[in-house]
């Protein structure tokens, strides 16, 4: 066991844990922030995925001991009110169905346009080809992105 | 009509303690409602039931009696409601049910919640605005006939007073129920036929909605369980000290499915099971591999079978035809998948058990938990979480039952999570099959006669081992073929594996409209025809196809229709991109008439590049068009992965693959454009979960013909079939 302090959603918090145990369960099972899912445990899927310093990482292979020191959000706290451009997009273009996947998805897709505001459809692919979802709600996806990066349908 | 009861005031306060005053409604049907309800449940069935209630505000809260998985029963069975309450939508709230015989049959299965539920709840919706009607009319002493309802409210139309519901309800909830409510006109719907915005997505885009693995109760141990990687193989006598010593173990106790390790986290519970030590005892089932399997489906396909269509004289007509053609079609078991790994949470008590847990089939469950927990199932309390996918797979309720048995192992609430290997190599797989069928051309190319073999690993064989009708769910879309043909010999053969099968999103027709709809392509290209023309030709004559024991048939006309639709949007017979090619395919299922068009492209190296799907679906009434536009999106691509990337195989009697990395599905960078486009419709609803899925195959299979001359007849697609000289 160890000690780490760590900011979450803008709170700092401190960790006691083994230094390997995945940054998935602390947020899940300690923190109770389970908007971020299991899916896999080996980065093959992305519902884990969070921001690490801005960074979009998979959490379920992330280290405890890697998020020391640093700032990580969760889709609880993309925004207070559901009011990120995606999570508009994601509402108006209807795109979950299961919805497990989905936070994965929105977290991934922040991190690309936070870098790259007006993405490409090839853009998209590449940043979210990491990601499943399984209820197959990829072609709305695609539509929701589009349209955060451009204020409206597309 | 049904008899409608009321329930007492007492019985509600007792449903809804927070709620106050208000009009609750029950509604009971007649069992032969169930008549094409799912399959795969117990024989003790619920009575179908549903509630809504309105309290002194005026808000109506209407209790979603399906299990939401992603199709949408939170949003479609409430529309239904409101729209004869005559509600207004903004203050419906929807609440799920828990498994109760109140709420009759929540069983979620065979793309039946909107199509089982249509009129029931139309019926509990108009009952309700009735009662409403008569308690103004009262209030008013006007007379009932004068009086109507809009959006929320009751008003007399001569002077043009107005009651909100919300100040009707302590009258109404007094008044008797009416058995004959009138029905609106559904020309005046202005609910139902609406794509208004789903009820769950708010909580599905900011990490709130709870699923089954969301759940947290105090006092909470986590547990993972060591299952034998054989099918069918028993835990030896094993040291438990191997998994006590890792961190946070509190204990390791034997279940009916293997050894479980409770921890005091999910992260060291599924540590605590890595680290212990067990060897598996692993019976016959060690022998058995996917090519023993396919031997056996060879073997049985060359012996005649139980015959479950017989025509005219097929053998005759074939011995006689001018062109014979013999075909064998290949499909793997597939595992569902759900990207929610299968989990439960029990909290056990000597003289009551409660359960969360994300499930398909509440009946099977509750009968199966208050085993488990050796309690009568009204002891049980079963909260039905939302489900991260469930496509057939919970239907089986067995990681329900494991948490339930691990409870009260360690008479503590207990989550159980399973891995995604545990999810792969445990699931109840959609069965393989092996096909050999044949049919003979006469001199004028016409098909005279259709011969299908068809061999499976029965999923009924599996539930019940004795069934004397294992073809039960093997055989739909090929015993119905709905194409003129004048000898149709349609044969059955149960092959035995140790492999547990389940109902996988649209079952057999999965594995049949891929046979079927593939070697009818095969006969059009042998008799020089146009695949789309052949179809329409052998659709012709308002021909009906009845089911055993079913009131619906297939309509050949509604299918003809879909198939012309689909092939006037998709451009059929227009030019393409060069090194583009189009193929069709139609299949009827859970009522519904669906056919795509894929458009495809395969590079010099085999690369397959589905570019778009054009779908039309005659669903009946459409309740919520982009519910249904969302479900045959989801359905192409749940087809997809199937046709060109997953497959389960076996290996000494266990599943080889453990992740998404051996078992591979579609991803963002190879989804096709997808078009839907649906029927216009007065008939009664339909299923929408599962007839986008099998029409894909087919469709992407024959449009690789059309592109390469290459037959492809085993799924998932191979590189090496789209480039070899075969």
């Amino acid at each position: 066991m160890a000690s780490f302090t760590l900011t979450v959603n803008g709170k700092q918090v401190t960790a006691e844990a083994d230094p390997a145990t995945p940054i998935l369960w602390f947020l899940r099972d300690t923190l109770g922030l389970t908007g971020t899912k299991f899916g896999c445990g080996a980065s093959l899927c992305g519902a884990c995925t969070i921001h690490l310093d801005g960074q979009a990482i998979r959490s379920c292979v992330t280290p405890i001991s890697d998020a020391a020191g640093k700032a990580i959000t969760t889709i609880e706290g993309l925004s207070a009110d559901r009011g990120h451009p995606l999570q508009k997009a994601w509402i108006a273009e209807d795109v979950p169905q299961c919805g497990y996947c989905q936070s994965g998805m929105i977290m991934t897709a922040a991190a690309l346009i936070a870098v790259k505001p007006k993405p490409t459809d090839d853009d998209i692919d590449a940043a979210l080809g990491g990601h499943i979802c399984r209820c197959g709600t990829y072609q709305r996806i695609r539509r929701a992105v589009r349209r955060a990066a451009t204020g409206g349908p597309r | 009509m049904s008899p409608v009861t009321s329930v007492s005031r007492r019985e509600f306060l007792r449903i809804v303690p927070a709620a106050g005053a208000g009009l609750v409604l029950g509604v009971r049907l007649s069992a032969a409602m169930n008549a094409t309800g799912p399959r795969g449940r117990p024989s003790a069935l619920f009575a179908p039931n549903a509630f809504l209630q309105v309290d002194a505000r005026g808000d109506v809260t209407i209790w979603a009696s399906k299990s939401e998985m992603g199709q949408g029963v939170r949003t479609s069975l409430p529309m239904i409601v409101a729209e004869e309450l005559d509600a207004d939508w903004s203050r419906v709230r929807v609440e799920q049910a828990w498994a109760d015989p109140r709420f009759g049959d929540l069983d979620t299965g065979g793309s039946s919640s909107v199509r089982t539920r249509y009129e029931p709840m139309r019926r509990a919706g108009a009952a309700a605005r009735a009662m409403l009607v008569t308690a103004a009319a009262q209030t008013w002493g006007a007379d009932r006939s004068a009086c109507r309802t809009e959006r929320g409210a009751v008003v007399h139309a001569p002077t043009g007073r107005r009651i909100r519901y919300g100040d009707l309800v302590e009258k109404a909830a007094a008044l008797p129920v009416p058995q004959d409510a009138p029905l609106k006109d559904p020309k005046s719907f202005r609910i139902v036929g609406k794509s208004l915005p789903r009820t769950d997505t708010p909580s599905k885009v900011d990490g709130s909605a709870v699923y089954g693995i969301d759940v947290k109760v105090p006092g909470m141990l986590y547990a993972a369980v060591a299952r034998s990687p054989v099918f069918g193989g028993k835990a030896k006598p094993f040291d438990a000290n191997s998994a006590k010593t890792s961190p946070g173990v509190r204990a390791v106790v034997p279940i009916s499915t293997g050894v479980a390790v409770v921890a005091d986290s999910t992260w060291n519970a599924l540590k605590g099971r890595d680290a212990l030590r067990v060897d598996w005892d692993e019976g016959d089932g060690a022998a058995e591999s996917s090519e023993t399997l396919r031997a056996q489906f060879e073997t049985l396909s060359q012996q005649p079978g139980k015959i479950v269509r017989d025509d005219g004289d097929a053998a005759a007509a074939l011995e006689k035809a001018a062109k014979r053609l013999e075909a064998i079609y290949e499909l793997p078991f597939q595992a569902h998948a759900t990207m929610e790994p299968q989990n439960a949470t029990a909290s056990w008590q000597k003289d009551r058990c409660e359960v969360w847990a994300p499930v398909q089939t509440p009946s099977w469950a509750l009968a199966d938990i208050a085993r488990a927990a050796g309690l009568p199932p009204g002891a049980v309390r079963l909260n039905i979480t939302l489900l991260g996918g469930g496509f057939g797979r919970r239907i089986n309720p067995d990681y329900a039952v494991e948490a339930v048995e691990i409870s009260k192992a360690v008479t503590a609430p207990v989550k159980t999570v399973w891995s995604r290997a545990d999810d792969l190599q445990h699931d109840f797989y959609r069965p393989a099959s092996f096909h050999r069928i044949q049919a003979g051309l006469d001199v004028k190319g016409r098909i005279a006669s259709w011969h299908h073999r068809l061999v499976s690993t029965s999923i009924k064989a599996y539930h019940e081992p004795t069934a004397s009708d294992p073809e039960e769910d093997e055989i739909g879309g090929a015993r119905d073929l709905p194409y003129a043909v004048p000898n149709v010999r349609v044969e059955y053969a149960a092959a035995k594996s140790i492999v547990p099968r389940g109902w996988w999103r649209s079952v057999e027709s999965s594995f049949n409209a891929f046979v079927v709809e593939s070697f009818l392509d095969e006969l059009a290209a042998a008799a020089h025809r146009d695949p789309l023309a052949l179809r329409k030709e052998l659709l012709s004559g308002g021909r009906t196809i009845a089911y055993p024991g079913q009131t619906f048939v297939q309509d050949t006309t509604r299918l003809k229709a879909v198939v012309d639709l689909a092939a006037t949007r998709g451009g059929w017979g227009k030019p393409l991109a060069k090194g583009r090619a189009r193929g069709i395919a139609a299949h009827f299922s859970y009522l519904t008439y669906c056919a795509q068009v894929a458009e495809v492209s395969i590079g010099k190296d085999g690369a397959l590049r589905v570019h778009r799907v054009v779908c039309a679906v005659d669903c009946g009434r459409a309740i919520h068009p982009g519910i249904i536009a969302a479900q045959m999106e989801g359905g192409i691509v749940f087809g997809l992965s199937a046709a060109l990337k997953s497959g389960i195989t076996i290996e000494k009697g266990r599943v080889k693959q453990a992740n998404f990395d051996e078992y591979e599905v579609l991803r963002i960078d190879e989804m096709p454009e997808v078009e839907v486009h649906i029927v216009p419709s007065d008939q009664p609803p339909t299923g929408v979960g599962e007839p986008g899925v099998p029409v894909i195959a087919p469709a992407v299979c024959n449009a690789i013909f059309a592109a390469t001359g290459k037959r492809v007849r085993r799924l998932p697609v191979r590189v090496e079939d789209l480039v070899a000289t075969s």
